[in-house]
């Protein structure tokens, strides 16, 4: 092979890696039924360390992702905080996660509707993008396992936690 | 004559002082040139989403507080990350951004001006000797023709 098919040939490839850089970078994952869970450490939103998914391994786990600007997330925020008081314990706990919005606002949130479940934050959205979602919120059940059991696009209310996620948690009920 | 001038100067500097503080001033609409509203994915001057409503409260917060528009980005980023500015900053792997036109207009520049002497040896271009001297019938033509113009 001539010098100048070499180059040819290594320029063709810098593009097409460049190409799939890009789609690697900006592609949305989308995980399916089954799928682990991106378990990346995400800083709480109250007071200071960082915290992962990986922590909750052996327990089911119900991942909210919200944000205070968006409306749909104040209209279910009772309702998980209602069902994590029900059914909270060592076998379950809702996680929520504080995404693209800023810390003083997610920690107001928080408060103004009494969220005592943890909360860790996701200011550039990169677990958001990771997990595959198209906006807030969005819900994912995880098994024990760190597997995804359930996903909910859109805002759960109680008649979607106690009629799909309560059936799943280990005897209907932690 | 002294004192009036002293007088003088300190009048001046009492007026200028806060223009030249005014003119440091972050300024919401310049800031909102220079950032994004992440949620949407555009300038958040063109944004009208509840987060870039947030946004542009946080930011004038910020400017009330005396930020300069250097330290309001920077608070920026803590919340949002880099890629709330509009233009990557220019270090780490951001630089690349900056380098790689640089660097491909460099390798283009270099490889038409390769691309271009190879053609001239190969004997493409213009010839560098001297051009030949008209046979006699083109200068009989070119005298006939010139004397057809009565110059």
């Amino acid at each position: 092979m001539s010098f100048r098919s070499v180059i040819a040939v290594l320029g063709v490839l810098a593009v097409v890696g460049l190409l799939v850089f890009g789609l690697v970078v900006k592609g949305s994952s989308g995980l399916a039924i089954g799928d682990p869970v991106p378990t990346s450490a995400l800083p709480r939103l109250e007071g200071s360390g960082d915290e992962s998914l990986a922590r909750y391994r052996g327990r089911w786990v119900l991942v909210n992702f919200w944000a205070s600007w968006c409306e749909p997330c104040r209209a279910e925020a009772p309702a998980l905080e209602k069902f994590q008081r029900q059914h909270g314990g060592p076998r379950f706990e809702v996680l929520g996660i504080d995404t693209r919005d800023l810390s003083g606002d997610g920690r107001d949130f928080v408060h103004e509707f009494g969220l005592s479940y943890p909360q860790l934050r996701d200011g550039d959205g990169g677990a958001a993008h990771d997990y595959g979602t198209s906006g807030v919120p969005e819900t994912f059940l995880v098994d024990p396992r760190g597997k995804l059991r359930l996903h909910v696009p859109g805002p759960v209310d109680a008649e979607i936690l106690e009629g799909s996620v309560a059936p799943l948690l280990p005897g209907g009920k932690s | 004559m002294r004192a009036r001038a002293i007088v003088f100067a300190a009048l001046a500097l009492a007026l200028l002082a806060p223009a030249a503080a005014a003119a440091e001033r972050a300024s919401l609409t310049e800031i909102e040139k220079q950032v994004m509203c992440p949620v949407c994915g555009t300038l958040l001057q063109l944004a009208e989403s509840p987060q870039a409503q947030r946004e542009r409260v946080f930011i004038s917060h910020l400017i009330d507080e005396g930020k300069t528009e250097a330290e309001i980005k920077d608070a920026l980023v803590v919340e949002y990350g880099d890629e709330v500015l509009a233009l990557p900053p220019d270090s780490g792997f951001s630089l690349s951004a900056y380098l790689v036109p640089i660097l491909a207009l460099l390798a283009a520049a270099a490889a038409l001006a390769i691309g271009v002497l190879r053609w001239r040896r190969a004997g493409g271009g213009p010839s560098e000797d001297e051009p030949a001297a008209p046979s006699e019938r083109d200068s009989e033509r070119l005298d006939a023709d010139l004397a057809r113009y009565d110059l």
